[in-house]
């Protein structure tokens, strides 16, 4: 299995646990702490997947999502949010903003392994 | 002497009531049965020495024929019957309500009085829960330390093969994070314990905290008494809001002291614009120096150019949202749209009170880094009891959620008050 996963997370223990998981699984995972540093390293690393927080310093999930949308060159790159805040609303502004899948925290290692192997495998 | 409309009809039960017929008791009192027949179907009134008569005759107090003694009780009523559209065509029933069932009727009183308190309360807790960023923000920390709980814990559980040096430091994690989530529930359960005390009291978040304060301070926030009531504030960012609070006061009170404000209201009246003028002061100011003072009877309601309300001086019958978006409909708003442009109107607000403000808004325009920055708005509404009754006046509510207008054309949401 290969695959670049770039994940955007302020929260350090959350960060370093999916990082050990998806590791494991077989990804190589790249993460960054700063919502405004986000898009360079997306510019930078040309993740297959990006797995990005609602709630960032610097640059929320969406500004960064929106942003992304808007360039032409990741028009098409797979974007899993993550949010603390599972509101109906936050969840219908990240799909009107493009976002591939949504997750609420707090999700199960299983669930999280799953979406990442069901994002990869998609076209 | 005083007499209900109902006095004829407390009669007539009475009479009924002891077996007397008509002609009995008219003879009784040396009037005609037919003329007696028309005091107890409410159509002549009594001279008083007749009722005297009357209620001698048939043992009642004389106090319970005359208007007065359930006035309250049936304005209550009234209110509580022209909240409901299927009695509104019965308001004027209440006496009659109130006169033959005085327990039923203050049964209905007494539901109608905490049915408003309930739905007070709703609007509260419904304001706190989708605005209150303390809240979401407490709400947001325990569940991002659960998120990480859970997957490290699971990590720790399911990895049979899993480094040393990584145990060592998931165990840290899971330690942290589990004092981090305890700490988190300990804040939400005592912020959740003081709403529950008291919607209205509920003192929880920083800017209810400081608005309960200039309240108590009656807005006479200069002295040293309210400066010593702000620096006993249980928050840091609650004393931090008051400080800026004080220091706003004490620079407005320098820009226009205390007898250009009187002579002022003197000769205008509460009026922004001549006291900005008087005292060369921008507008603004002068908007502040008029409401935030102790008696002033003015309601002042301050936003950014976002709309976000920034300071609030609510009026009795009037209160403002303390989060989330106001009504679009409030003048303030429209001088937003229209900077340095006075707005006068009438506005009304929904419910049985009918309550009316006459409102003075102004949005002025500041520069703060220049010709090469950008322009900032900020905009203010006097509020002032309007006394008349009379004329138009622009129907608005306190935020969509609680604002009972259906057909309102500026509702960006349902009313829970109409769902």
């Amino acid at each position: 299995m290969a695959g670049r996963v770039l994940l955007v997370e302020d929260e350090p223990n959350i960060a370093e646990a999916i990082r050990f998981i998806l590791t494991r699984e077989g990804w190589d995972v790249a993460v960054e702490r700063d919502g405004a540093a986000a898009l360079g390293q997306v510019r930078a690393l040309a993740p297959d997947l990006l797995i990005l927080d609602l709630m960032l310093p610097g640059m929320s999930g969406l500004e960064i999502l929106t942003s992304l949308r808007a360039d032409p060159a990741f028009a098409g790159l797979k974007v899993l949010m993550l949010t603390a805040k599972g509101q109906p609303r936050d969840r219908e502004a990240a799909e009107r903003a493009g976002v591939s899948a949504f997750m609420a925290k707090p999700f199960s290692n299983d669930e999280i392994r799953a979406m990442v192997r069901q994002l990869m495998a998609a076209d | 002497m005083s007499l209900s409309a109902l006095t004829g009809t407390r009669l007539r039960e009475r009479r009924q009531a002891l077996g007397l017929r008509q002609a009995e008791l008219a003879g009784a009192v040396g009037i005609s049965a037919s003329y007696l027949n028309l005091i107890e179907h409410n159509r002549r009134r009594i001279a008083d020495d007749l009722l005297a008569r009357l209620a001698d005759r048939l043992a009642m107090p004389l106090a319970a024929l005359q208007d007065g003694h359930d006035a309250a009780l049936i304005d209550a009523l009234r209110a509580a019957a022209a909240e409901v559209p299927a009695v509104a065509g019965e308001v004027d029933r209440a006496e009659d309500l109130a006169a033959r069932f005085p327990g039923w009727a203050g049964a209905v009183v007494d539901l109608h009085a905490r049915t408003r308190a309930l739905s007070h309360a709703v609007e509260a807790l419904n304001d706190r829960m989708a605005h209150d960023p303390h809240l979401s923000a407490s709400l947001h920390e325990i569940l991002n330390a659960a998120a990480s709980v859970r997957s490290t814990a699971a990590i720790l559980a399911d990895t049979d093969d899993i480094d040393p040096s990584w145990r060592k430091k998931f165990h840290q994690n899971l330690h942290a994070d589990s004092e981090r989530m305890a700490k988190g529930a300990e804040a939400l359960v005592a912020y959740l314990d003081a709403s529950s005390q008291g919607v209205e009291q509920a003192t929880a978040t920083p800017q209810e905290e400081v608005e309960a304060w200039a309240a108590e301070c009656d807005w006479g926030l200069t002295g040293p008494d309210a400066l010593a009531k702000g620096a006993r504030l249980s928050s840091d960012d609650g004393r931090g809001m008051a400080a800026r609070m004080i220091e706003m006061a004490e620079s407005d009170l320098a820009a226009v002291r205390e007898d250009v404000l009187q002579a002022a209201l003197l000769s205008h009246g509460p009026d922004p614009l001549a006291l900005a003028a008087q005292a060369k002061v921008p507008v603004l100011t002068a908007f502040r120096r008029l409401a935030l003072r102790p008696n002033s009877g003015l309601g002042l309601l301050q936003c950014d150019g976002s709309g976000t309300l920034t300071l609030r001086k609510p009026l009795p019958g009037f209160s403002p949202p303390r989060f989330g978006a106001a009504c679009p409909l409030w003048p303030l708003f429209t001088a937003l749209s229209r900077p340095e442009t006075p707005v006068e109107a009438v506005i009304a607000l929904p419910g049985v009170q009918g309550l009316r403000y006459r409102v003075l808004a102004f949005c002025q325009t500041h520069y703060p880094v220049g010709f090469r920055g950008p322009q900032l708005r900020e905009s203010a509404m006097l509020l002032l009891p309007e006394i008349s009754g009379q004329g138009a006046a622009i129907e608005v509510g306190p935020t969509c959620r609680i604002c009972p207008r259906p057909q309102c054309p500026a509702r960006r949401e349902a009313s829970i008050l109409t769902a």
